[in-house]
């Protein structure tokens, strides 16, 4: 069942800063390897002073954080690559 | 008077007061982050500092930065503008210790309005309304609640750091108050790293009026009438004009002079402005006091003559005002848009971009404060507002048919920006009759909620 698993790409919604955590001494929202909830916040996107939450479109597994924390992002860069829970 | 002042901002308040700058003779230095480095005000001035990386809390907030480039230009004084630092008590102690003049209220002044509970405090005691609330801080829910009781519902809960609508939640009665008093105090900590919240009662239909101030070293005061700001969303104005059309001559004399109390008990100095609250019957109460040039200040300028920037400068150089407000000669109506680069159909969501075709508004009874050009990327680290649109004429009537005139002229393609909006609201007949309260943009964007 694991080679078939869907992967699910979480891009940039529009272009802003990336950020992995609520505020900068607190730990990441999500790590590579953790189990997520559809819904769960991953991350923070702020685009001229505006906070938009990055939420996982799905149950599944943190495959890979493609973004860097507190960079720039463009529309539609990639976030997230997620392994859909097969449930 | 001064040779040289630095413009501690960005966008279109740094043109604003090189502009100013260039009028009285006087040389500008425009400080930049990495992200602005094709941003107008760049070009108007006479000098240029780059002062960090995009980001503002390394570059139009980073005070050491800023003080190097005074020092390396050899400015003289330095216009914080609105926003970013203008506020700052440590940045204009800073300003002071280094020997620049910081143009704008004194470090107590800014110590004090940042202080809204004691401001509230020195400003009742001289006599001023203000909305019955907690004489201080409230810790328990339990105290919430008595104090809620005797204020009377409906309350608010407000956070004692706060600004800008943040951390504020309105309770109809005792049960959604014990609901929502833990929730305000996590967000006033989130937002402004202090939990501390205090109740104050709720004003029905209300409209916020301000009133411009200015005051000299010598303790005189006057006021230059005011400012309708009650069209805002989510606590961030709109639309602003002047006069409002809900004041009479009367209204306008007690408000004005209870406006320079305030002032007056405070010790201000420089530009600022009185907020007050008024509600349906027209009881009005202080809100706060705001230590710095005003975004909306344009209409106060068109109605009143006085350019406010130059007033700024002038009193900074320790002249004196020299006038009153039955001395001013006030004409006519103006009426402000801040044209922001967001979508109102998308709950106001954030555009940014390259402008790809540009054409400003023009013509008879119009004035444009902006920072965009054709081919300009706006960047994605700043503020979405891209430009000022106001309009003026005799009457309130003709002010509202040059504004949408000027808003159907207006291209700024392809972002998504407020103008739409303002067109809906300048054919809707409460506004053209002056007819409304705080609440009323939500009869054109319903205040979704961003959780889907």
């Amino acid at each position: 069942m694991e080679e078939t698993a869907q992967r699910v790409e979480v891009r940039a919604p529009m272009s802003g800063i990336f950020y992995r955590s609520p505020e900068p001494d607190k730990p990441a929202y999500v790590e590579e390897g953790d189990v997520v909830k559809k819904k769960q916040i991953l991350a923070l996107l702020e685009t001229m002073k505006v906070f938009q939450k990055v939420k996982s479109p799905t149950d599944g597994k943190i495959l890979e954080i493609k973004a860097e924390n507190e960079t720039p992002l463009k529309d539609d860069d990639l976030m997230f690559v997620i392994e859909k829970s097969q449930t | 008077m001064f040779s040289k002042i630095l413009i501690a901002n960005r966008g279109e308040i740094a043109l604003r007061v090189i502009r100013a700058c260039k009028e009285l003779g006087i040389k500008s230095v425009a400080v930049y982050s990495e992200a602005d480095d094709t941003s107008l005000h760049l070009q108007l001035a006479d000098e240029q500092k780059c002062i960090g990386p995009p980001i503002s809390a390394k570059s139009y907030l980073n005070i050491e930065g800023i003080i190097k480039a005074a020092k390396e230009t050899r400015a003289e004084a330095i216009h914080p503008g609105y926003g970013y630092l203008a506020e700052s008590e440590e940045f204009a102690k800073a300003c002071e210790n280094q020997g620049f003049l910081f143009i704008g209220p004194t470090p107590q002044n800014l110590r004090l309005a940042g202080d809204k509970i004691t401001a509230k405090k020195i400003i009742h005691d001289a006599g001023v309304p203000v909305i019955p609330s907690s004489p201080g801080g409230v810790g328990t829910v339990e105290e919430a609640a008595r104090l809620s009781s005797e204020i009377g519902y409906p309350v608010m809960i407000k956070a004692s750091g706060g600004g800008g609508g943040r951390g504020m939640r309105i309770c109809e009665d005792e049960e959604i108050l014990h609901e929502e008093f833990s929730v305000a105090k996590m967000e006033a900590r989130a937002a402004f790293g202090n939990d501390e919240v205090y109740i104050e009662k709720c004003i029905l239909e209300p409209r916020h009026i301000e009133f411009q101030m200015l005051a000299d070293r010598s303790g005189n005061v006057v006021h230059l009438g005011e400012r309708e700001c009650t069209i805002q969303r989510r606590y961030q104005k709109l639309i602003e004009e002047s006069p409002s059309p809900r004041l009479t001559t009367e209204l306008r004399k007690v408000m004005g002079d209870a406006a320079i109390t305030a002032a007056k008990a405070v010790k201000y100095f420089n530009a600022g402005t009185v907020e007050f609250l008024m509600d349906r019957d027209g009881n009005f109460y202080f809100m706060e006091i705001n230590a710095r040039i005003q975004v909306e200040h344009p209409v106060t300028e068109l109605v009143t003559g006085i350019d406010l920037i130059k007033e700024q400068i002038r009193l900074s150089s320790s002249e004196n005002l020299g006038y009153t407000f039955d001395d001013l000669n006030r004409k006519g109506w103006a009426i402000e848009c801040r044209i922001n680069a967001e979508d109102p159909d998308r709950n106001f969501l954030p555009s940014p971009g390259i402008i790809e075709e540009y054409h400003p508004p023009g013509g008879f009874g119009i004035r444009l404060d902006t920072h965009l050009y054709q081919g300009y990327e706006l960047p994605i680290f700043y503020d979405s507002l891209v430009a000022k649109l106001i309009s003026y004429d005799l009457t309130r009537d003709g002010a509202i048919r040059i504004m949408k005139r000027a808003l159907e002229e207006f291209t700024i393609k392809p972002l998504k920006t407020t103008i739409p909006l303002y067109l809906k609201i300048m054919d809707d007949p409460s506004f053209q009759e002056g007819e409304f309260n705080t609440g009323f943009i939500n009869r054109f964007v319903p205040d979704e909620d961003e959780d889907d």
